[in-house]
């Protein structure tokens, strides 16, 4: 069994992080990851990060992961051992990992700390036709298109206009795929409205107050029924609008992929304001559990920016509490103020609002 | 509005743009960013102190007009691509508008384009006089239009003229 003094499960931008902190406080961290490369949904991320200019911003997401693993085998010589291909299969009482490495060699691992950074999943709406091939969420399409450069189809119907939904219509056309519409239920644009002002002038129209009411099509989605919703989200009669598309694309928010803090047994809490179900944690990052930590999507569905700071957090406590600790306080205020920062702004106040919600409308996190 | 549409009002881009003395000075930036949201990688474009230092990561871009000289290190700097520069002095008839453009194929120098607006919508003719795409533009290349003058505070992108393109 091996025995590393930390393990991270998902090196995804949180997970990366993660690793560079620990590493930096001089940890040994062990990074599990199933795909074949590090870097998360970082890999698909061909547009411009948002964000703090300190943090990555203006940098595309696919050249971070980059540029984090060139600091963590600088920093990290001989402590940082990246095991790809590896899936975390579950999380037992007494604290061992079970993986499966190429889905041929089981693996248990007994980190001394463990950080779960293992993201989110995609949500599924529901409507008549979902089934059909051609429907589609919107990580698929971003993975086919910006990773192994195959176009998912020629007209496409995008469903929401959060951040996700805009910047995958903005990429869609740059591969030279017609969007016919952004579609959103809710009455106004949730992602940001430079992104919105950027599809628009591409002439994509973005219709807010409208919902897929189905999908049809023989074998494949051959075009879509849509309508408006009124200010209670009730179908307007009359309203239908008939679709011509073979691609429908859906980017209707993300869920934390906490099943194996389900498995470890910390506690949870619904938040809707953060995605579903997530973990409490103090702000060390670490959960109910005291060996266990959190950070990124799988704790709050937020931008990768932040996750990238709850990464630097988790990191940095679950190496000082095994001895590391030094400038603990120093890094730590200085972390806390980038997060509080990139969280102050109208943007911010959902996440603002679930967090306190989570810590019983106490304490900020 | 702007948070329906994603179409930028008429008082909105109006706040933001220069004044017409500052216009036929020359190349000027319009910073076309009406949320706040954390993001500041344009401040740190800026060489000349143009725009101001961020309070907080959440405030709007603040532009000295007086201050900026055109040079456009911050149209490819800015993730919104919300940045262009704007010169109204260029001649008698035309203005040029400095745009970002993420799409390929790029266009040529001297090739009739269609310039069009915030809401996708043909506005008029345009002539390309400019592609830059170094290595510093970080895959945001620049492309620089010449446009009837009037229509340099309404063209913000183009099409290319015949054959198929970015899904249009």
């Amino acid at each position: 069994m091996q025995k590393p003094e930390i393990a991270i499960v998902g090196g995804g931008p949180a997970g990366l992080s993660a690793a560079l902190s620990a590493v930096r406080q001089g940890a040994e961290v062990m990074l599990i990851d199933r795909d074949p490369a590090l870097g998360g949904q970082l890999v698909k991320q061909t547009h411009m990060f948002f964000g703090s200019k300190k943090e990555y911003a203006a940098i595309r997401g696919i050249d971070i992961p980059g540029k984090l693993l060139a600091a963590l085998g600088e920093e990290g010589k001989g402590r940082f051992k990246p095991v790809l291909n590896t899936t975390v299969l579950g999380y037992y009482d007494d604290g061992v990992i079970l993986a499966d490495k190429e889905e041929q060699q089981a693996m248990l691992i007994k980190p001394q700390k463990t950080i779960i950074a293992t993201g989110a999943s995609e949500k599924m709406l529901p409507f008549p036709g979902n089934d059909l091939p051609g429907v589609y969420g919107a990580g698929a399409v971003q993975t086919l298109m910006n990773v192994y450069g195959i176009k998912p189809g020629t007209r496409v119907l995008m469903v929401g206009a959060g951040n996700i939904g805009l910047i995958v219509s903005y990429q869609l056309m740059q591969a030279g795929v017609e969007v016919a519409a952004i579609i959103e239920g809710a009455p106004k644009i949730g992602g940001y409205l430079v992104h919105a002002t950027k599809v628009r002038r591409a002439g994509i129209p973005i219709k807010t107050s409208h919902t897929i009411k189905e999908a049809y099509g023989n074998k494949s989605v051959e075009g879509a029924l849509i309508c408006s919703l009124d200010e209670n989200w009730c179908a307007i009669p009359g309203s239908d609008l008939d679709m011509k598309v073979d691609v429908i694309c859906l980017a209707v928010g993300l869920s934390p992929q906490t099943e194996l803090l389900w498995q470890a047994g910390c506690e949870q809490k619904y938040i809707p304001e953060l995605g579903g179900y997530v973990p409490l944690r103090n702000e060390k990052m670490q959960t109910t559990l005291n060996d266990l930590y959190v950070a990124g999507d799988v704790a709050c569905i937020e931008e990768a920016g932040s996750a990238m700071v709850e990464g630097k957090i988790a990191g940095l406590f679950a190496a000082a509490d095994l001895g590391y600790d030094e400038k603990v306080e120093e890094r730590f205020t200085s972390f806390t103020s980038e997060l509080e920062e990139l969280r102050a702004g109208p943007t911010g106040a959902k996440i603002r609002e679930g967090l306190s919600r989570l810590n019983g409308g106490a304490a900020k996190c | 509005m702007l948070e329906k549409t994603g179409v930028p009002e008429p008082e909105q881009v109006k706040m933001i743009t220069p004044s017409d003395v500052r216009f036929q000075k020359g190349p000027v930036a319009v910073v076309e960013c009406f949320q706040n949201i954390p993001c500041d990688p344009c401040r740190y474009a800026c060489r000349q102190g143009a725009i101001k230092e961020f309070e907080d990561i959440n405030d709007l871009p603040v532009i000295d007009h007086e201050l900026c000289n055109g040079c456009g290190l911050c149209i490819s700097e800015c993730p919104g691509l919300a940045i262009f520069v704007i010169d109204a002095s260029y001649s008698k008839e035309e203005g040029l508008v400095k745009l970002p453009y993420e799409y390929f194929p790029l266009p040529g120098q001297d090739e009739e384009v269609t310039g069009i607006d915030t809401e996708g919508e043909a506005v008029c003719s345009a002539r390309v006089v400019k592609v830059q795409n170094t290595k510093a533009l970080d895959r945001t290349p620049v492309v620089t239009l010449a446009v009837p003058l009037q229509h340099v505070m309404r063209v913000r992108s183009f099409l290319r003229k015949g054959g198929e393109e970015h899904g249009r």
